[in-house]
C-alpha cells in the first residue's frame, strides 16, 4: 500500500517553488518591454554628438558613473543603499568592459526602462524611472555621444556588495513594473503648459535632471513619491545623509534670476551650494545654458508650496540680534562662538556677503528641522565648487577640531533662533552622532536613499 | 637625481606670484600653452582659512610663510671696498616665496605713481641746475607715457578691487581723493575702507595745515568684488592680519584671490611647484633662449623647452638669473658699463609715535591698508629743487595691525619680561603712528653683481647687493621729520618719540623697512642704459621678458605694486599683439 498522503508542506513548498518559478517566469517577460535591436532614427553627425554631450550634463552620467579619481564613466563608484553597495557600470565605448557593443536599443533600454545588456533588471541607482521621460531624439544623442566621442576606457565592472537573497535581481522587474513609468507612456503625463519654458524646465527637472531622486520623499518601498507635479509629494524635499533636502516647491523666496546664479556658479547674493548639490553645480547645471537654467527655474517657480515656509523674515528680531552681537555683553555660549568664529564672514548681522559668504538669517539649511546638515558644516566646513561663471573656490573651514559637541550644539542652537531663524534647538548627543557619522565616511562611496523613507 | 627633459612649452613662467600669475592667464587666455615654475610650495585659500593666519608669532616674527635664508639669501655690503656677508636672518625686507609670492603677504595698499614720477629724468633735467643733484644719480624716465600705461593700471584696479577715493577723474580734480594723482580713465572700483580713530585725527590734522590727505588706496576690499577673471574677493573684516600674512578672509586682493582660480581651469595652463629654476638656456649663437634648467624637489635637473621664456620671480631672482644665464652684459660701476645689476634701489621709511593716555585706537579691528595719506611732498609738488633734494614721499598715519608683539611702547619700556608687560596694560591700544615712506634715487655705485665668495646649495654664487645711502635721500628724511613734527604738535599727545635716519645714518638691513627693493634689470629706451625694453624683453634675448619690479630705473614713493600689475599686463599685450605675430626684438636699436 502506497502512501498517497503527501505532506501539507511539501504542497507548500512545491506551491511556492512553483509561484517563484512562474514570478520568474513572468519577470523575463516584464525585461522583454522595449527593443533591443532597435536601431537610430537618424544618422550620427558631430551636432548630434554634440547635443548628446551636453544631454550627458543635463543628466549628471558622469557623477555615479566615475569613480573617486577614476578615468571619466569608467564607474566604479560605490554608491551605498540599504540593501548594500552597487557600484556603477563603465559607459565607455570598450568593446569588452563598456558598452562599445550595445546596438542603440540595448542602451535605450538601460536608460530608459532600467534593463541591463543581459536582460536584467537594474537597480533604481540608476534614475530610470525619470529617464523614461527623455525624448526619443535625445536618447539617440546619448547614445551617439557615449559611443562616438567618450574615450574608451579598458576598466571590468565592480561586483556589487549586496549579500543573496537580496542580490536576486529578477523581482526588480517588478518593482520596474509597479514603479516606473514605460517611455512609451511619458508623452501623455507631460505637463503641457502654455509656457514653452516651463515645458521645457518641467522636462529637464523631471527627465534628465533626475531633481526627485533627492528631492522627492521615497515611500517604504522606495520609489520616488511622485514623477511630476501632479502628485502633491513631488519635490516636497526629503533626506539624504542626514541632510534634510529641501523642497523645490514653492521657492518664491528666491527670484528666478537668484536660482539661475546658484545653478550656473554654485552662488547667488545670499547663498552657496552645499553637500551633494555641490557636485550637481560642478558637474552638471553649471555647464547648462542660461536659457535652460531659466526654464528649469520657471518651473521650479510655478509649482506651488505644500506648506507654509517655516522661515518669516522678522526685522525687530533679526535687527535684535544684530545688536546684540555688537554690544558683546551678557552673551550666551552660542552667541560668544559665533562672534569668535563665524562672525568674521557672516558677520553680526547674519547677512555674510553676496555670492562670498553665505546668509544665515533665512537659510534653508539653518532652518530645516533636522539640523544635521548644519552640524556637518560647522564641524567639516565647506567650499565653493569653481565653475565657468565663477572660478573662485571659496572654503570655510571646518570646526571640528576647535569646538567640542556640546560647543557645537550651543552654537548651532543658537544660529537657529538668532536673527528671524527659527528651528528647534540642537542637542550635543545630535552632534556626537554627527562627528561619529563624519568620521567614518567612507571614502569612494556615497550614500543614496539610506535614510530616504518617509 | 637624473637628467629629465619636459614636453615643450609655448611659454615658461618662472615664479608665480603676481607677475607670473598675471603673465600665465594673460597669455593661456590668448591659447598659448604655458607652464609656470615656481621655487616654493603650493599654497591654495584653504592653507590660509580662518582661524589659521592669526597667529603673530609664526607669521609675523618667525616668517612661516617666507623664503628662508637657505634658500634666498643675498649678500650685502655699503660699497664697492666692502667685503659683502651673506642675510643669515631677515631684516629690512623680507622676500616671500611659493604659489601666490609677494603678493600673498603683501599689505595690500595699490598706489600708483604719479605721471612726473614715471618721467623723473625728464622732470629733474626741467627743474634743477646741472650739478645740483647728487654726484652719480643716474634716474631714468619709464620709456612709456602715462597715457600709453594708464589704461593696465586701470586694469589692475579692477582686478584687485581697489577700494578708496577718486582724485582725479580723467582730468576732474574729486575731493575725498588725491588731488595729485594722474588722471584715472574710471574711479576707484569700490568705495573706501572705514576710517579709524587715528586715521580721522591724523586726517584732521593735515587738513588744518594745508595738505591733502586721503584713504590709503587698499587692495583689501571693502565690499565684495568680482573682478574681470570672474575670480571673487570678500568683503574685508578688518582683522588686522596682513602684512606678512595669507588673508584668512579671501579679502586682500592677491593671485589666489584674483588670479589663480581662473587660470587653473585653463587645459592650456599647468604649474610645477619645488620647481627652483637654476638658468635659462640659450641657444648656442646666445640671441634666443630654448628653456630654461631648473632643480626639482627630489633634487633631478629637468630641462623645460620653451619659445617663450618669462622671468616673473623676485626682483632680486630675476636679476641673479639673468647674470648667471649670461642675458645681457653685466654692469661694472667702475666703467658704467653693461646693464644687468644696474641701478638697484631701495627705499627708507621713518615713523613718530605719538601716545596719548585717554584715547582707545582700537587697534586689533583694521585692515592692513587702513590709513590716511597725502602726496603733498611729492616730485614737482613741492619745492624740492630749493630745498636740493629730489624725490618724495606718502606721509600717512596708517593702522596696519593690532598684534601685540609688534606693538610699539613708549621710549624706556622694558623689551621683556614684567616690565613690557606691565607697559602693555598701560599702553597697548594709546597710540599711533604718523609714517613716512620715501622715494630712493639710482646711483652709479649702487647695483647688484654675482657674490665672488658665497654660493647657493647648487654651487650657484649668491646674488650681492651694494647699497648705501645718499644725502639726497637723509636730507629728504630730515625734511620730511619736521612735517611729521608739526602735525604731531598739532595733535598734542601726552608724548611721542621718533624714528628717523640722521645725515650721517648707514643702510641697515635689520630693521625691517618694507620688500620693495627694485631696479637691477630695468626698462629704458637704450640698450646702453637698460636691460629690457619698453615691452619688457631683453634688448639681447629677444624671447625673454622680465616683469617685475626689476624693471623701475629707481624708487618712487608710492609702494610697488601697482606698477609691477601694470608693467606685467602691458607686457602681456605686447607679447599677444606684437611678438606672437613677429618674433623678434619689438623695439629697433
Amino acid at each position: 500500500m502506497t502512501n498517497t498522503r503527501r505532506s501539507p508542506w511539501l504542497i507548500v513548498l512545491a506551491i511556492v517553488v512553483i509561484l517563484a518559478l512562474a514570478a520568474w517566469a513572468v519577470s523575463y517577460v516584464l525585461n522583454r518591454s522595449g527593443d533591443a535591436s532597435a536601431q537610430m532614427s537618424q544618422a550620427i553627425t558631430p551636432e548630434l554628438i554634440q547635443q548628446g554631450e551636453y544631454l550627458a550634463r543635463a543628466g549628471d552620467c558622469v557623477a555615479c558613473h566615475t569613480g573617486l579619481g577614476g578615468k571619466p564613466f569608467a564607474g566604479g563608484l560605490g554608491i551605498k543603499s540599504p540593501i548594500g553597495t552597487i557600484y556603477s557600470t563603465n559607459i565607455t565605448p570598450d568593446a569588452s568592459t563598456g558598452i562599445g557593443g550595445w546596438t542603440y536599443g540595448e542602451f535605450e533600454r538601460a536608460v530608459r526602462r532600467g534593463i541591463g545588456h543581459d536582460g536584467s533588471a537594474l537597480y533604481p541607482a540608476m534614475p530610470f524611472p525619470s529617464y523614461a521621460k527623455v525624448s526619443n531624439a535625445d536618447t539617440e544623442a546619448l547614445y551617439a555621444y557615449f559611443t562616438k566621442a567618450v574615450a574608451p576606457v579598458q576598466q571590468a565592472n565592480k561586483a556589487n556588495d549586496i549579500p543573496w537573497p537580496l542580490s536576486i535581481r529578477w523581482p526588480l522587474a517588478y518593482w520596474r513594473t509597479l514603479f516606473a513609468p514605460a517611455p512609451e507612456n511619458t508623452e501623455a503625463t507631460r505637463q503641457a503648459s502654455t509656457d514653452a519654458r516651463i515645458e521645457r524646465g518641467a522636462y529637464l527637472v523631471q527627465g534628465l535632471g533626475h531633481c526627485g531622486s533627492c528631492h522627492t520623499p521615497r515611500a517604504l518601498t522606495m520609489q520616488e513619491r511622485g514623477l511630476d507635479e501632479t502628485t502633491p509629494a513631488y519635490l516636497t524635499g526629503a533626506e539624504l545623509n542626514g541632510w534634510a533636502v529641501p523642497a523645490l516647491r514653492g521657492a518664491k523666496h528666491w527670484s528666478e534670476d537668484e536660482l539661475v546664479a546658484y545653478l550656473a556658479s554654485g552662488r547667488n547674493s545670499t547663498a552657496a551650494v552645499g553637500g551633494e548639490m555641490k557636485d550637481v553645480v560642478a558637474n552638471s547645471t553649471s555647464h547648462m545654458t542660461d536659457q535652460d537654467l531659466h526654464a528649469i527655474a520657471a518651473y521650479l517657480q510655478s509649482l506651488p508650496a505644500d506648506r507654509p515656509p517655516v522661515y518669516q523674515y522678522q526685522a525687530e528680531r533679526s535687527d535684535a540680534t544684530a545688536k546684540q552681537l555688537t554690544a558683546a555683553t551678557d552673551l550666551n555660549l552660542g552667541q560668544r562662538l559665533y562672534l569668535d568664529n563665524c562672525g568674521a564672514c557672516h558677520f553680526v548681522t547674519g547677512q555674510g556677503a553676496p555670492r562670498v559668504f553665505p546668509r544665515l538669517d533665512g537659510a534653508s539649511v539653518v532652518n530645516a528641522e533636522k539640523p544635521a546638515g548644519l552640524i556637518h558644516l560647522i564641524l567639516a566646513g565647506a567650499q565653493t565648487p569653481s565653475t565657468a561663471q565663477s572660478p573662485s573656490v571659496l572654503p570655510m573651514p571646518g570646526f571640528a577640531g576647535r569646538m567640542s559637541d556640546s560647543e557645537v550644539a550651543e552654537l548651532a542652537t543658537f544660529v537657529r533662533n538668532g536673527w528671524s531663524n527659527n528651528a528647534p534647538a540642537v542637542s550635543a548627543d545630535q552632534v556626537r552622532d554627527a562627528r561619529a557619522a563624519l568620521n567614518k565616511q567612507r571614502v569612494g562611496e556615497v550614500a543614496l536613499g539610506a535614510n530616504n523613507a518617509q | 637625481m637624473a637628467n629629465i627633459t619636459n614636453d615643450e612649452v609655448d611659454v615658461v613662467v618662472v615664479g608665480l606670484g603676481w607677475a607670473g600669475s598675471l603673465m600665465s592667464i594673460e597669455l593661456a587666455q590668448a591659447g598659448l600653452k604655458v607652464r609656470a615654475l615656481e621655487r616654493g610650495e603650493d599654497r591654495n585659500k584653504a592653507d590660509s582659512a580662518y582661524p589659521k593666519p592669526a597667529d603673530e608669532y609664526a607669521y609675523g616674527v618667525r616668517n612661516k610663510i617666507m623664503v628662508t635664508p637657505r634658500d634666498g639669501a643675498l649678500t650685502v655690503r655699503h660699497n664697492l671696498n666692502d667685503t659683502a656677508l651673506p642675510t643669515r636672518q631677515w631684516g629690512a625686507f623680507v622676500p616671500g616665496t611659493g604659489v601666490g609670492g609677494s603678493g600673498l603677504h603683501w599689505t595690500g595698499v595699490l598706489i600708483r605713481p604719479t605721471p612726473t614720477d614715471i618721467k623723473l629724468k625728464t622732470y629733474a633735467d626741467q627743474a634743477y641746475k646741472p650739478g645740483q643733484l647728487g654726484e652719480g644719480m643716474q634716474v631714468q624716465d619709464f620709456p612709456f607715457t602715462w597715457e600709453e600705461i594708464e589704461p593696465y593700471m586701470d586694469r589692475f584696479d579692477k582686478i584687485c578691487g581697489l577700494s578708496g577715493n577718486t582724485g582725479n577723474l580723467q582730468g576732474r580734480i574729486l575731493e575725498g581723493g588725491d588731488p595729485f594723482e594722474g588722471p584715472r580713465s574710471s574711479p576707484f572700483p569700490l568705495p573706501a575702507l572705514e576710517d579709524t580713530l587715528n586715521t580721522s585725527m591724523f586726517a584732521e590734522a593735515a587738513r588744518k595745515l594745508g595738505y591733502h590727505p586721503f584713504p590709503n588706496p587698499s587692495a583689501n576690499v571693502s565690499r565684495a568684488w568680482t573682478n574681470p577673471y570672474g575670480n571673487q574677493i570678500a568683503p574685508c573684516n578688518y582683522c588686522g592680519y596682513c602684512s606678512k600674512y595669507p588673508c584668512l578672509n579671501f579679502s586682500k586682493a592677491s593671485p589666489q584671490t584674483a588670479v589663480l582660480d581662473s587660470l587653473k581651469r585653463m587645459e592650456n595652463f599647468s604649474y610645477r611647484t619645488h620647481a627652483n629654476v637654476l638658468r635659462v638656456d640659450l641657444h648656442p649663437d646666445g640671441k634666443t633662449a630654448r628653456g630654461v634648467t631648473y632643480a626639482d624637489a627630489q633634487g633631478n635637473e629637468v630641462f623645460q623647452p620653451a619659445k617663450i621664456v618669462v622671468l616673473a620671480a623676485f626682483q632680486f631672482v630675476n636679476v641673479r638669473l639673468m647674470l648667471l644665464s649670461k642675458i645681457g652684459p653685466a654692469y661694472d660701476p667702475v666703467s658704467g658699463t653693461g646693464t644687468v645689476g644696474r641701478n638697484y634701489a631701495f627705499l627708507s621709511n621713518g615713523a613718530t609715535t605719538l601716545f596719548f593716555k585717554d584715547k582707545n585706537f582700537n587697534p586689533f579691528a583694521t585692515a592692513g591698508a587702513t590709513g590716511q595719506m597725502f602726496n603733498d611732498v611729492s616730485p614737482g609738488n613741492f619745492d624740492g629743487p630749493a630745498l636740493g633734494i629730489i624725490g618724495g614721499a606718502k606721509i600717512h598715519s596708517s593702522q596696519s595691525t593690532g598684534t601685540p608683539i609688534s606693538t610699539s611702547l613708549p621710549a624706556g619700556t622694558a623689551g621683556w619680561g614684567q616690565g613690557w608687560k606691565d607697559g602693555m596694560v598701560d599702553w597697548y591700544g594709546h597710540s599711533m603712528k604718523i609714517g613716512i615712506t620715501t622715494s630712493c634715487m639710482s646711483y652709479r655705485g649702487h647695483y647688484l653683481d654675482l657674490d665672488p665668495t658665497y654660493k647657493d646649495p647648487w654651487g650657484l654664487p649668491l646674488l650681492r647687493i651694494t647699497f648705501d645711502w645718499k644725502q639726497n635721500e637723509l636730507k629728504l628724511q630730515q625734511y620730511l621729520r619736521k612735517i611729521v613734527l608739526n602735525i604731531t604738535q598739532e595733535l598734542g599727545p601726552d608724548s611721542y618719540s621718533e624714528g628717523y635716519l640722521g645725515l650721517d645714518a648707514h643702510w641697515d638691513i635689520t630693521k625691517y623697512v618694507s620688500t620693495h627693493n627694485v631696479g637691477g634689470a630695468v626698462m629704458g629706451d637704450s640698450p646702453k642704459t637698460s636691460a629690457l625694453n619698453r615691452y619688457l624683453q631683453s634688448w639681447d634675448v629677444h624671447n625673454v621678458f622680465v616683469p617685475g619690479g626689476n624693471a623701475f630705473p629707481q624708487n618712487f614713493q608710492a609702494n610697488p605694486t601697482s606698477m609691477i600689475g601694470s608693467l606685467t599686463l602691458w607686457a602681456a599685450q605686447a607679447i599677444k599683439d606684437q611678438y606672437l605675430k613677429n618674433p623678434g626684438p619689438l623695439v629697433s636699436v
